[in-house]
């Protein structure tokens, strides 16, 4: 039982770096949804970048290395950003990919260029400030955890107030303009609350990774609901999954950084997302692909039967397998098929090698050529 | 040389040589593909720095050049299961990418000369540090070397199938009915982006190539509708951005290929404010200018109708106008003035007349043009 006590569930810094993961899941995941089903996946990762001259300049002014001083300087840059990247697309030809690209690479620029003058003011120390880029999951502290919880909270509740129109703003924008609704207000409302959720993550996953957390808990989600409700919960769950998951793992490995580990958890959860989920998950379209190839064959040699016996006296003149084979050229698996049918009892077997069709056989293949007939033009 | 000659000089090569693909990644819609890949190739260069042993080995340029295809491949890969949009198809892949890359590095090279910081941030400083030497003799920095390499390809790979890009850019439907494939074009471009990206992380850092892929071509965009022009503004904006840049970095003592993407910024933002036709500038004079234009019609129109009416004398008074036409009196009287310089109308104190060419105007606007 002593063993018991040096779980990783009991010791501090993990239990904070696993609480502060699994709420940024939460926050990143649901409010990915929508910047996923309006299309603005990357939007996420143009504002991670944008908030990095937020973050330096927060540092700058104000002499502080506090979380929240940082975190708020990062929204209001990744803010700028955002809506930097709105009016280029409103009031130029200029498409929203390279808006996007432009700001992001801009932005992250001027913040280079921010904190390397920092670095070498002698007064002031860089340090801290580079855990934005990459993350340090393992420094964080309750502080940061209450805070990562609290602004996650907030951003969670708007989505919640706003739950309609965001719902419209997703699916059907003009229609909520037709409502009255002030539709570019709520794009303004939605894009904030994202931006919130962003810059509680960079000092998680970091800036690089942070569009991960956005974008894959609801493209995986997405695979298993048609409903934008069970899509938010579910986003929110995979992302929490692969937050605490991620902490766990890198901190039972030795030199494996916390960020990387979380977005490589939920890619995982993406992978299996895109290849298992039910109706839209790859496996079960093959499968489904595969059945229903298979019955097509399956009838395509009782018919072919049907026409080599419709050439004799009686319909239920056997045929050798190679007879039938030589029907389908090419297509194969015709042995199969005849033991499939024998097994419903449409053909029966007349002798080694030899197939001949059962009445039932005969109905069968009848009517299968009646439909054919009907839907023929 | 000086070492200042030498970084501009690097500095210079590397915008132009990342100006030049980036002009068709902003023209077919895939700027975001240059991040992808830029963050991407981070793994290449980490496998390739395993296999051959150090950052200087061509085996990284190639397999970090792999890497590039392949995110793109995969990213068309995701996309084509028609489970997930494209944004979200390329936000799945290069960050899973990204993410083995750091991993690896932190796992397995930790005690070498190689970060991430290094890999995403870069430093041109360093540039005239790290010599190309043939047979002894120092030549140069080797960043120009390879850069300059990088350059003359891009420019031959877009003098050679300029046609074929411009076809696959604007129509890739004509082009392919045409007999060129455009997957190939388009594999071959791809590949160009990830060896520009390769060959410039290490002057200026995998995020800021993505700045000067897109940024001098975005500028240039809303310069010209010429593809060829086009292409020179963009190489040509690349190359003052990064000398400016440098110079910016000088005074500021920071991050050159920080500074480089500032001016990038800067460079866009002049353009999208001032462009000649496409500016935001040129917008609103081009709105105010209809305005006034289309008051002048109004005006003209609402003496006609009044013109030999009992209340002519009220309804062609200057003072009347802003009550009749809710203009403010500032904007009555600059009305008034254009339409006399015009000769639509004549003044006699507060009252207007109209001219015969003012008369002749307001009939010709309730005729459609």
């Amino acid at each position: 039982m002593a063993e018991g006590l040096s779980l990783p569930v009991f010791d501090y810094t993990l239990r904070m770096v696993a609480l502060g993961s699994g709420a940024l899941g939460v926050v990143s995941g649901a409010l990915g949804v929508f910047a996923v089903l309006r299309k603005q996946g990357l939007l996420g990762d143009a504002i991670s970048h944008a908030a990095l001259p937020g973050i330096a300049l927060a540092f700058l002014l104000t002499g502080s290395r506090s979380t929240m001083v940082l975190v708020l300087g990062a929204a209001a840059a990744g803010w700028i950003g955002t809506l930097a990247v709105m009016q280029i697309v409103e009031r130029s030809r200029i498409k929203e990919d390279t808006a996007l690209g432009l700001i992001l690479s801009v932005f992250f620029g001027i913040g280079l260029v921010l904190l390397t003058y920092i670095q070498r003011v002698p007064t002031a120390s860089q340090a801290g400030l580079d855990r934005f880029l990459f993350g340090q999951a393992a420094a964080l502290v309750g502080r940061d955890v209450a805070l990562i919880a609290g602004l996650g909270a907030l951003a969670l509740l708007v989505t919640a107030l706003f739950w309609k129109e965001f719902k419209l703003l997703a699916f059907d924008r003009a229609f909520g303009e037709s409502l009255g609704i002030p539709m570019r207000t709520v794009d303004v409302v939605l894009t904030s609350v994202l931006v919130l959720a962003i810059v509680i993550g960079l000092q998680t996953v970091g800036v690089v990774l942070m569009s991960a957390m956005v974008v894959a808990p609801a493209a995986a989600a997405r695979q298993w609901t048609d409903r934008l409700g069970v899509m938010v919960l579910l986003s929110a769950a995979f992302g929490a999954l692969a937050g605490v998951s991620g902490a766990l793992v890198s901190s039972m490995v030795e030199r494996l950084p916390t960020g990387p580990t979380i977005v490589l958890c939920i890619s995982v959860i993406v992978l299996a997302s895109l290849l298992f989920a039910p109706n839209r998950g790859l496996v079960w379209n093959a499968a489904r692909r595969y059945r229903s190839r298979r019955r097509l064959r399956v009838q395509s040699v009782l018919v072919d039967l049907y026409a080599l016996a419709r050439q004799h006296e009686h319909l239920e003149h056997a045929h050798s397998t190679a007879a039938v084979r030589a029907m389908s050229y090419g297509r194969g698996g015709t042995l199969a098929s005849l033991r499939a049918l024998e097994q419903r009892g449409l053909v029966r077997r007349a002798g080694r090698d030899l197939w001949s069709l059962t009445p039932a056989g005969i109905r069968e293949a009848e009517s299968l050529l009646a439909v054919g007939d009907r839907e023929a033009p | 040389m000086s070492p200042e000659l030498e970084i501009q000089l690097v500095a210079v090569v590397v915008a132009v040589a990342c100006a030049l693909p980036g002009v068709f990644l902003v023209l077919r819609r895939m700027a975001l593909m240059s991040d992808a890949i830029s963050h991407a190739i981070l793994l290449g260069i980490v496998l390739g720095f395993f296999v051959a042993g150090d950052l200087t080995s061509p085996l990284l340029v190639v397999g970090a050049a792999a890497t590039g295809v392949l995110t793109v491949a995969l990213v068309e890969l995701v996309y084509r299961t028609g489970l997930v949009k494209e944004d979200a198809a390329i936000g799945i892949v290069f960050p899973a990418l990204f993410s083995v890359g750091v991993i690896l590095i932190a796992r397995y090279a930790g005690d070498v000369h190689l970060d991430v910081d290094a890999v995403l941030l870069g430093e041109l400083a360093f540039a005239p540090f790290d010599r190309m030497e043939v047979a002894g003799r120092d030549v140069g920095p080797r960043g120009l070397w390879v850069m300059g390499s990088i350059l003359l390809l891009n420019v031959a790979f877009i003098a050679v199938f300029f046609k074929e890009l411009k076809l696959t850019t604007f129509d890739a439907a004509l082009a392919g009915a045409l007999g060129f494939s455009p997957a190939l074009v388009h594999y071959l471009f791809m590949s160009m982006v990830s060896i520009t990206a390769v060959g410039a992380f290490d002057a200026v850092g995998s995020i800021l190539v993505i700045a000067l892929m897109i940024a001098p071509p975005a500028a240039a965009y809303l310069l010209t509708d010429d593809l060829g022009r086009m292409i020179g503004l963009s190489a040509a904006i690349g190359a003052v951005s990064a000398i400016a840049g440098f110079w910016l970095s000088f005074l500021l003592d920071a991050s050159i290929a920080g500074c480089m993407a500032t001016m990038t910024g800067v460079a866009f933002t002049a353009s999208f404010l001032f462009a000649p036709e496409r500016g935001l500038v040129a917008a609103v004079r081009r709105r105010a200018r209809q305005r006034l234009e289309f008051a002048q019609r109004m005006l003209a129109i609402h003496l006609a109708q009044h013109e030999g009416a009992p209340d002519a004398v009220e309804e062609s008074r200057v003072d009347h106008l802003h009550e009749h036409l809710r203009w403010t009196p500032e904007f009555a009287g600059r009305v008034v003035r254009e339409s006399e310089r015009r000769g639509l109308v004549r003044r006699e104190g507060e009252r207007l007349w109209l001219t015969e060419f003012g008369r002749a105007y307001a009939d010709r606007s309730f005729v459609a043009d």
